[in-house]
């Protein structure tokens, strides 16, 4: 039997080896702590501290805006110095509740319970007083996605360990250090949806996360280990699904439209640290790597702190990198500045010596096809991207545009070097902003 | 300005495969093709084609120069051009010649629509179709010289195999395949194309869609109309004649001119097929594969309308089904 996989997507260097072995170390917070209240989908969190007002650590500074938003929490005790707006790792400004760290660390009680003394409905509203966003980069709040509106329909809990970026190891020494930790929190998960199957998704160049997963679901049957074709982008949640279950959803249509709930890994450890311990989500872990990083590591970083602080824990750079990435290299932001808050999708700090886009300079398109035949969601982007030039809104939606899940395949694999993705992404975000205002 | 950091948007890494790349491929493949032409033809083969390939790259540099765009002769694809053309030309033909084919192929057929990836015909195809109307008797004249002709399995001294089963003549398959027969300068050997296109598959250059559609279909129109009954002789010996193995691997399978989509090239590699059997089996010449390739490359822009991809997880529209 072949593995689990989808039709197109490509395999890209994986560049894993620099970051992989290194265990998961804690790193301290800095003196100042930035809290942005955009760390995820939907409407900004609204503080509820005020310049001067003492904090605790796991203290909630700022209140969901809204049923699609999440709460936000201090990881440290200390002052707060006042609310400022600063960049975003995606380069949008975000207001951030700044905290002078005291260094005493001083924290809330938390309340613990076990998995049988709770409800669904206190299960879901204590992952929702937690402030838990999808991490693996999209940030769309757990406790809304956990809330279906047919709740009935959901046989299938996916958690999400394909890690199919290059260069993030992240999820691999999540899956591989604390393995029961993701199995507690996808049984949380599984107390929500008691007809679900939880299936742990891994690809199978991490063979020893299979086996440390399939260990540690061992007692539980029903939890699964599925084990995917390494490929990019395995991860993607709507490739994810048909590799597992076999289902095909469209953009426009959501996972529980195909009785699937997918969550990253470390969400789901998030989901299990919120109903068991009670804690909000405080940290995260973010893989620090690339050829320009002195050394490449795995730490557990303190949300609020600067990618610049994270970036020196890792000894800073060994030369002057051409690029830094927030996120990995497919679809990873480029950063300007270091002086950015580390927020709840924080995957990664990606340090490269050499930038691979501005080496090549774009040619014309010789209609090759490549971009065709990796293309996951099946359209072309040769076409799409034409018409995205042109500004032919009618064509561009005519040929499946709003399909692209911006993966970046097309432009990885352009032989022309053309910013495929780019310019269909650009469109995508003009038409979107247009189906807004109505 | 040390501190500057580069900025774009992702993905952020590019594979290693570049146009350039590509286009030295398609020519390493045309190679052992190429040289035998030398082999068999001798010094006028050899200065046929470096008259076309000369040609086609001072064209296309003289023109951009001339027209103040980017000079794009290092990308390779003018070479491709002018090594096709030539290879699709028979020993005999005068000098001027190729470099007449050559710039009506890089500057009509492909400048003027817009360069690189713009042409609606694959351009070495169209220079060969334009100096065939022009000059038939020169480009159907396949007779040699006789320290050539002695390198040759000859039947009727000046006919091509294809031109003499045709008009009901014998064949010999073995010289067909190996290439020791008469034809263009790099058509005569369906062994040494195969190799070439199965390097250009094995190094991903090209996919066997279109070639085997292409031959398959082509295969069964002549073994049923061919007028030869059940006879696959005659079959392999129309598969490795004339210009379709060069044809199949190396020109119906142009990017530029062969539909994108994964279905609309299955359709373009039957119709291709069964367009070279009307030609070959139906029409006045026993060649069709040029015109059959041109008039298909017409067909391109069509073709790819009806065959467009669903999109992922998109269900066809059925009875008010959401989209």
């Amino acid at each position: 039997m072949g593995l689990l996989t989808f039709r197109g997507g490509i395999h890209p260097d994986d560049g894993k080896a620099m970051s992989k072995e290194q265990p998961i170390t804690a790193i301290q917070a800095g003196p100042k702590l930035y809290y942005s209240m955009s760390q995820h989908i939907g409407a900004p969190a609204k503080p509820v501290v005020s310049k001067g007002d003492h904090v605790c650590r796991g203290q909630m500074i700022a209140e969901a805006g809204g049923f699609v938003s999440a709460p936000v929490h201090a990881t440290v005790s200390g002052t707060v110095k006042g609310i400022e707006k600063m960049r975003m790792p995606g380069g949008n400004l975000a207001d951030c509740i700044v905290v002078e760290n005291d260094g005493q660390m001083e924290e809330v009680t938390y309340q613990e319970a076990s998995l049988d003394s709770l409800s669904k409905e206190e299960i879901l509203k204590r992952i929702t007083a937690a402030g838990i966003v999808g991490m693996g980069g999209a940030g769309f709040p757990t406790h809304v996605k956990l809330a279906p509106k047919n709740p009935e329909a959901i046989d299938y809990i996916l958690v999400n360990g394909a890690e199919c970026e290059p260069y993030l190891t992240s999820d691999y020494r999540r899956m591989l250090e604390e393995p029961e930790k993701l199995v507690a929190g996808l049984q949380v998960i599984l107390k929500i949806f008691p007809k679900a199957k939880g299936c742990i998704c891994i690809e199978d160049n991490k063979p020893d996360c299979i086996r440390v997963m399939e260990e540690a679901a061992k007692g539980d049957s029903r939890i699964e280990v599925k084990t995917l074709k390494t490929k990019y982008p395995q991860g993607a949640e709507r490739m994810l699904i048909f590799a597992v279950t076999g289902r095909k959803i469209n953009s426009s249509l959501l996972p529980a439209d195909a009785g699937c709930i997918v969550d990253n890994v470390d969400t789901v450890v998030a989901v299990a640290q919120a109903a068991l311990k009670g804690k909000p989500l405080m940290e995260r872990i973010m893989t620090v790597t690339g050829d320009a990083v002195k050394e490449p590591r795995n730490f557990l970083v303190p949300l609020g702190m600067l990618h610049q602080e994270v970036a020196d824990a890792a000894g800073g750079f060994s030369t002057e990198p051409e690029k830094i990435i927030s996120g990995g290299p497919m679809m990873g932001k480029a950063l300007f500045t270091l002086n950015v808050p580390v927020i709840k999708t924080s995957s990664a700090i990606l340090a490269m010596k050499e930038d691979e886009v501005a080496k090549y300079t774009p040619t014309a398109c010789i209609n090759c096809g490549r971009c065709v035949s990796v293309c996951p969601g099946q359209i072309l982007p040769v076409r799409l991207s034409e018409f995205a030039e042109h500004g032919d809104e009618e064509k561009f939606l005519a040929y499946h545009g709003m399909e692209c899940c911006e993966c970046g395949c097309c432009s990885f694999v352009c032989p022309a070097k053309r910013q495929l993705t780019q310019t269909i992404s650009s469109m995508r975000k003009i038409l979107l902003a247009k189906r807004k205002k109505g | 300005m040390s501190d500057m950091l580069h900025v774009s948007s992702s993905p952020h890494i590019r594979s290693k495969i570049t146009t350039d790349r590509i286009m030295y491929l398609v020519l390493l493949a045309l190679l052992p093709a190429t040289c035998m032409g030398i082999y068999l033809f001798g010094i006028p083969a050899l200065v046929l084609i470096l008259c076309s390939v000369i040609t086609c790259v001072a064209t296309e540099y003289i023109y951009e120069r001339l027209m103040k765009k980017p000079v794009t002769i290092h990308d390779g694809s003018a070479m491709v051009t002018g090594l096709l053309l030539a290879l699709n030309l028979p020993s005999g033909a005068p000098w001027w010649m190729p470099v007449l084919g050559g710039v009506f192929a890089i500057l009509v057929v492909k400048q003027l629509f817009g360069g690189l990836g713009q042409n609606i015909m694959n351009p070495a195809l169209a220079g060969r179709c334009f100096l065939m109307i022009s000059f038939a008797a020169r480009m159907t004249d396949f007779s040699t010289s006789d320290s050539v002709t002695a390198k040759l399995v000859d039947t009727v001294s000046g006919a091509t195999p294809l031109a003499e089963i045709k008009s009901g003549g014998s064949y010999d398959l073995l010289s067909m395949f190996l290439g020791t027969t008469r034809g263009t300068i790099g058509e005569t050997s369906a062994l040494l194309l195969l190799i070439g296109g199965i390097f250009l598959v094995v190094m991903k250059v090209i996919d066997l869609k279109i070639p085997l559609t292409y031959l398959g279909t082509f295969a069964v129109f002549a073994l049923l109309f061919g007028g030869h009954g059940f006879d696959l002789g005659y079959v392999a010996a129309e598969l490795c004649g004339g210009g379709l193995m060069l044809g199949a691997w190396f020109m119906a399978t142009d990017y530029v001119t062969r539909p994108v989509t994964v279905k609309g090239q299955y359709v373009y590699g039957v119709i291709l097929g069964l367009l070279t059997g009307l030609f070959r089996i139906f029409g006045g010449s026993a060649e069709g594969v040029s015109y059959a390739i041109i008039f298909s490359n017409l067909l391109v822009p069509i073709i790819e309308r009806l065959t467009l991809p669903g999109g992922f997880g998109i269900v066809k529209q059925k009875g008010g089904k959401k989209s």
